[in-house]
C-alpha cells in the first residue's frame, strides 16, 4: 500500500481533506471524525461497536456503521450525514425529516439520525420497499423509547405519499 | 371527550421536533467546552476485594495526563439512599466497581494512563444471592450492615401492615402460598450513555451539564454530597433515562473531583460496556407471600416477605419499597396486610432509580402469587382486578407513611374497554388453558395491571413572563427525555393564553435561571408541573387584563386576550396590542405552584398474547393491548409513543429474554454488550394498541394526569400468566427464555 499522508472525502456533498497525524490519527473511527473533526454531532456515538445503529450515515450510498469504519479506509469516497439532508440552498427538510415531524416519530431522539440516514439508504436502492423489508433494514437499530410503530407509520407515509426524492 | 380546546388533546409538533431529525439536538456528548479534559475510570476486575496498593505514578507520569485520583485524594462524602456509597473507597464491590479515576486531553491517552494504575488486591468472598446474603458469615460489604441489610428508613412505607391477618386469614375461603422470582437485574439502558460535563466556577461554584430527566432532583441531592456548594445543573436534551438519568451521582463525582483536581472542565462519558455493567439496574426482587381470598374473589389478607436485592448500593431503594408498597395498595384492596420488606446489599453492580419503581418489581413477584389464588377459586382476572383496584373513598398508605383518601375517578370502564377491544371474552379459555393450540404452537392470554399515586408528588414552581410582542416564555426546570412534557406544558400556557403555539417558549433548562421544580418522575410532570404552569398563564393573564382595564378604561371582567391582542368581549373590534397595556419596556410574570398531593392515581393494564413452541420453548409476543386512566389527553402522540414504551426500558420483555446475565464463578456481567444484552427489534414488534379512558380526572384545569412512567410495569406478570396459560405449567422465575420453558414441560433437565 502506498504512503498516504491525507485523506479525501466528501462529505454532504462538500470536499474535505484530512491530514493523517495531523487531524486525524489513523485510529480514528469515521464515526469520531465526523464528529470531533468535522462538527458533524448529529451522528451519534452509543455502543460504540457496530451494535445499535445509533451511528449510521451513507457511504458511496450504501447505509453503515461509522463507528465500525476507520476513516483511513474511505478515502475517495462520498459520506451523507444527518446534517446533509435539508436541501442546502432553501434549508427545506427531507421528506423523511417532515414526516418523522409529522408524525412524532421519535421520543428521546438519540436514535433518530441513525434511523433516517437507514431509511434514506434503504429508499434509494429500494423506492417502495415492503413493511417487512423496512423492519429488516431497521433491525439493526436500537431505538429503548420504542417509537418503532411511529416510524414504521412515517416511513411508510413517505413512500405511499410518493413524496420521495433522492 | 368532547372539548373547544386549540391545543389540548390535538397533535401539535414537539417544539423540539426540528432539532432531533436535522441533528442538531444538543446531547451531553455534544457538550465541548474550552480547556475540557476527558475522564476516564479505572474498575475493578473482582467482585469484592480490599485494596491493598494502589501506585498511580506511571499513569500520572503519561504526557496529557492531568490527574489521577484514587480513593485517597477524593472527597469521603456518601450518597445514595440511605448515604452509603463513596465515589472511591478502599474497598470494591462488584465487578466493574471504581478504582481509580483519569482526566487526559484524550478519551485514548486517558484510556491508556487507567491501563497504568498498578493495583494489588485483598481477594474476598462474593455474595449474589439475597437469602444467602443475610445469613450469618457471609461475606460483609458494608460496616454499618450487618447481615447485609440494609436498615428500614423509619419515615418511609416500608412495609405495609394494618388490619388483623389472622381473622382475615380466618374468614378466606382458600390460603394459598407462594414465592415469586424478578431477579433479572435488566439494565434501562438507554441509547444514551450516562454522562456529564463539570466545572468549579469557583471553589464554591459547581456547574454540571447533565443529561437528565429531573434537573431540581439532581440538585436537591448533589448539594449535599458536595458539601452545599452552590450547584448549577444545566440540562442537554436527554437522550433516554427510563428513570436512569434522574440523579445517580457517581459520574457526576467523578466529573467534579477531576475538575477540581485539574480546574477545568471535565467530560465523563460512560461506554456502553459501564452503562450496561456498572450503571443503575432495575431492584431484583424474591417474595414470600401467602393469600387469603373468598369465593367471589374478595382478598382477606396478604402476608409476605419482600426480599429487594439491590446489588452493591441502593440509588433509592427504601423509596423504591415505599412507592411499590403504595402502589400495591391501589391494586389490590384489601383490609388485612403484613407485607415486610427487607433491602440487601450483594455483590452485583448497583440498582438504580427506573422506570416502574419498585411496583413493578413488586408487582411482577407479588401477582402472580394472586393469579395463584384466583385460580383455586376460579376467579376471571379482569374481574377479580375490576373488584379490587382502588375506588373513591378508598383508604391507602402512601411512600411517607401518611395516609391518603382516594379522590379520583373509576377506572372501571378502561378494564372493560380494553377488555372489549383485545377480545378478552373470546380468548381467555380459563386459568392454566390455551386459547388456542396449533401442533406446537400454543396461545395464551393475560394482563397485568399498575396504577400510581406518584402523579402528584412533590412541589413545582413556575413562572410565566408575557412580553411586549405578545409572545410568552414559561420559566420551568423541565428538561426533554423523551416525553415531550416540555411541549405538553407549553400547549398548557398556550390554551389559557390564547396565543399561536409558536409564541410560546420555554426557558433553557436549568438550575439558576428558574425557579424550583422536582424532576419528571413517576408521571408527575402533567399534574405538578401542569398545575403550576396553569397557575402562573392565569396569574400572568390577570395581570395583564388589569393593566388593559386601565388603559381601555374597562373593567378587567369586561377583557379578554386572544393572538397577543387584549380586546373587549361584548366589542371584539374594540382591542389593543399587549404592548399597549404594557408598554414596550416591562414584561408581566406570573407565578405558580404545586404541592404534593397523594390523592389521584393513574391507570394502566396491559393485556398480552402469546404464542408458546413447546419444541423450542420459545415465547412469542403476538399481541398487546393498553388501557390507559389519564384524564384528557394532553398530546395524543406522545402519550401513544411513552405507552409503547411497554417494549422498551426493561419493561414487559424482562419476561421474555432480557436480563443481566452474571458468571457466578466471577461475578462478571457476561453480557454486557449490546449483541449480547436482548433487546427488542423492529423485525420483531407485535401487534400493539393504546386506548385511553375518556373520562376527566380532577386534577386542575385541564383534568389530566400523567401515565407514561408506568408504561413498562403491568407487562412482566401479564406475560407470566400468559405463559402459564398456554403451556399449562406455572413458571415463576422471569424471564421465560426457551430453557426454562423446555425445563418447565419436563422436556430437558
Amino acid at each position: 500500500m502506498p504512503d498516504k499522508t491525507k485523506i479525501n472525502l466528501e462529505v454532504n456533498g462538500k470536499p474535505c481533506e484530512l491530514m493523517i497525524g495531523k487531524d486525524i490519527i489513523s485510529s480514528d473511527t469515521l464515526a469520531e471524525t465526523l464528529r470531533n473533526n468535522l462538527g458533524l454531532l448529529g451522528t451519534k456515538i452509543s455502543c460504540d461497536r457496530g451494535a445499535c445503529g445509533a451511528c449510521t450515515v451513507i457511504l458511496n450510498g450504501k447505509a453503515v456503521l461509522s463507528c465500525m469504519l476507520l476513516t483511513v479506509e474511505c478515502d475517495g469516497m462520498s459520506v451523507t450525514t444527518i446534517e446533509g439532508l435539508e436541501d442546502p440552498k432553501t434549508g427545506q427538510l427531507h421528506p423523511l425529516q417532515q414526516s418523522f415531524i409529522d408524525h412524532t416519530a421519535f421520543q428521546c431522539g438519540f436514535c433518530t439520525p441513525g434511523i433516517i440516514m437507514t431509511v434514506k439508504a434503504l429508499l434509494n436502492e429500494n423506492p417502495k420497499p415492503a413493511e417487512d423489508e423496512i423492519k429488516q433494514a431497521l433491525s439493526g437499530n436500537f431505538c429503548r423509547c420504542i417509537s418503532h410503530y411511529e416510524v414504521l407509520k412515517a416511513v411508510t407515509a413517505v413512500i405511499e405519499g410518493g413524496k420521495y426524492g433522492k | 371527550m368532547a372539548n373547544n380546546y386549540r391545543y389540548i388533546g390535538k397533535d401539535t409538533p414537539r417544539k423540539d421536533a426540528r432539532d432531533i431529525v436535522t441533528g442538531k439536538a444538543q446531547y451531553l456528548d455534544d457538550v465541548r467546552l474550552p480547556n475540557m479534559l476527558i475522564g476516564k475510570v479505572l474498575r475493578s476486575p473482582l467482585p469484592h476485594a480490599n485494596i491493598k496498593r494502589i501506585d498511580v505514578g506511571r499513569a500520572a507520569a503519561l504526557p496529557g495526563v492531568h490527574a489521577v485520583l484514587t480513593y485517597k485524594d477524593v472527597t469521603d462524602a456518601i450518597w445514595g439512599i440511605p448515604n452509603h456509597m463513596k465515589l472511591l473507597d478502599k474497598k470494591v464491590r462488584f465487578v466493574g466497581d471504581a478504582v481509580a479515576l483519569v482526566a487526559a486531553d484524550t478519551a485514548e491517552i486517558a484510556d491508556e494512563a487507567v491501563e497504568l494504575i498498578e493495583v494489588e488486591y485483598e481477594p474476598l468472598p462474593a455474595c449474589y444471592d439475597v437469602k444467602e446474603a443475610i445469613k450469618p458469615g457471609q461475606p460483609q460489604l458494608y460496616d454499618q450492615y450487618p447481615n447485609n441489610i440494609i436498615p428500614q428508613i423509619s419515615k418511609l412505607l416500608q412495609n405495609v401492615v394494618k388490619g388483623d391477618v389472622d381473622k382475615g386469614f380466618a374468614e378466606a375461603d382458600e390460603i394459598i402460598e407462594g414465592t415469586g422470582f424478578y431477579e433479572c437485574f435488566p439494565n434501562p439502558l438507554p441509547p444514551e450513555p450516562p454522562g456529564v460535563v463539570a466545572y468549579w466556577e469557583n471553589p464554591d461554584k459547581l456547574v454540571a451539564y447533565v443529561a437528565t430527566q429531573s434537573l431540581g432532583l439532581n440538585k436537591y441531592l448533589a448539594q449535599p454530597f458536595f458539601r452545599m456548594a452552590n450547584t448549577q445543573f444545566i440540562a442537554t436534551q436527554c437522550g433516554g433515562s427510563y428513570g436512569t438519568k434522574n440523579a445517580n451521582l457517581t459520574p457526576i463525582g467523578f466529573a467534579a473531583e477531576l475538575s477540581k483536581a485539574t480546574r477545568r472542565p471535565v467530560k465523563i462519558y460512560y461506554t456502553k460496556e459501564e452503562h450496561l455493567a456498572a450503571y443503575s439496574l432495575r431492584l431484583s426482587c424474591r417474595i414470600n407471600a401467602r393469600v387469603g381470598i373468598k369465593k367471589d374473589g374478595t382478598v382477606t389478607a396478604v402476608t409476605g416477605d419482600w426480599f429487594v436485592n439491590t446489588g452493591s448500593g441502593s440509588e433509592a431503594g427504601p423509596h423504591e419499597i415505599a412507592v411499590g408498597c403504595g402502589e400495591l395498595q391501589l391494586a389490590l384492596r384489601c383490609p388485612n396486610w403484613n407485607l415486610r420488606s427487607k433491602l440487601v446489599v450483594t455483590n452485583r453492580a448497583p440498582t438504580g432509580i427506573v422506570r416502574g419503581y419498585g411496583g413493578q418489581e413488586l408487582e411482577s413477584s407479588i401477582l402472580p402469587i394472586m393469579g395463584m389464588a384466583m385460580e383455586k377459586v376460579g376467579v376471571n382476572p379482569v374481574d377479580f382486578f375490576k373488584k379490587n383496584f382502588v375506588r373513591a373513598g378508598d383508604e391507602y398508605f402512601w411512600r411517607n407513611g401518611i395516609k391518603y383518601v382516594y379522590r379520583g375517578v373509576d377506572f372501571s370502564p378502561a378494564i372493560d374497554n380494553g377488555a372489549a377491544k383485545f377480545g378478552w371474552k373470546e380468548k381467555w379459555k380459563g386459568w392454566g388453558k390455551p386459547t388456542s393450540v396449533d401442533g406446537n404452537k400454543r396461545r395464551g392470554v393475560g394482563l397485568g395491571i399498575h396504577c400510581n399515586a406518584d402523579v402528584g408528588e412533590d412541589n413545582s414552581e413556575t413562572w410565566v413572563k408575557l412580553t411586549p410582542d405578545g409572545r410568552a416564555l414559561v420559566l420551568v426546570a423541565v428538561s426533554e427525555a423523551g416525553q415531550g412534557q416540555r411541549s405538553s406544558l407549553c400547549k398548557m400556557a398556550a390554551e389559557v393564553l390564547q396565543l399561536p403555539l409558536d409564541d410560546v417558549n420555554m426557558s433553557f433548562p436549568d438550575t439558576d435561571g428558574n425557579p424550583f421544580e422536582f424532576a419528571l418522575v413517576g408521571s408527575r410532570g402533567t399534574f405538578t408541573a401542569g398545575t403550576a404552569v396553569i397557575q402562573a398563564a392565569e396569574d400572568a393573564r390577570r395581570q395583564l387584563l388589569e393593566m388593559a382595564a386601565s388603559v381601555m378604561k374597562l373593567k378587567p371582567e369586561e377583557l379578554d386576550t386572544e393572538d397577543g391582542y387584549i380586546f373587549e368581549i361584548k366589542n371584539p373590534k374594540n382591542r389593543i396590542p399587549w404592548r399597549k397595556a404594557t408598554g414596550i419596556t416591562s414584561t408581566v410574570l406570573g407565578k405558580g405552584r404545586f404541592n404534593e398531593d397523594f390523592t389521584l392515581s393513574n391507570f394502566l393494564m396491559t393485556f398480552v398474547e402469546v404464542e408458546v413452541d413447546t419444541a423450542t420453548g420459545k415465547v412469542k409476543l403476538v399481541n398487546v393491548l393498553n388501557s390507559a386512566g389519564c384524564g384528557q389527553v394532553i398530546s395524543p402522540a406522545s402519550l401513544e409513543g411513552q405507552l409503547h414504551g411497554a417494549l422498551g426500558a426493561a419493561g414487559l420483555d424482562t419476561a421474555i429474554f432480557e436480563g443481566g446475565m452474571l458468571d457466578p464463578s466471577t461475578g462478571r456481567m457476561v453480557n454486557s454488550n449490546m449483541i449480547d444484552y436482548k433487546w427488542r427489534t423492529f423485525n420483531d414488534l407485535p401487534h400493539f394498541d393504546n386506548i385511553t379512558m375518556d373520562k376527566p380526572i380532577p386534577s386542575h384545569r385541564f383534568h389530566a394526569v400523567g401515565v407514561g412512567e408506568i408504561s413498562t410495569s403491568p407487562g412482566p406478570s401479564a406475560v407470566l400468566m400468559a405463559v402459564y396459560n398456554a403451556i399449562g405449567v406455572r413458571i415463576m422465575d422471569y424471564p421465560f427464555t426457551p430453557d426454562k420453558v423446555l425445563k418447565a414441560l419436563g422436556k430437558i433437565k
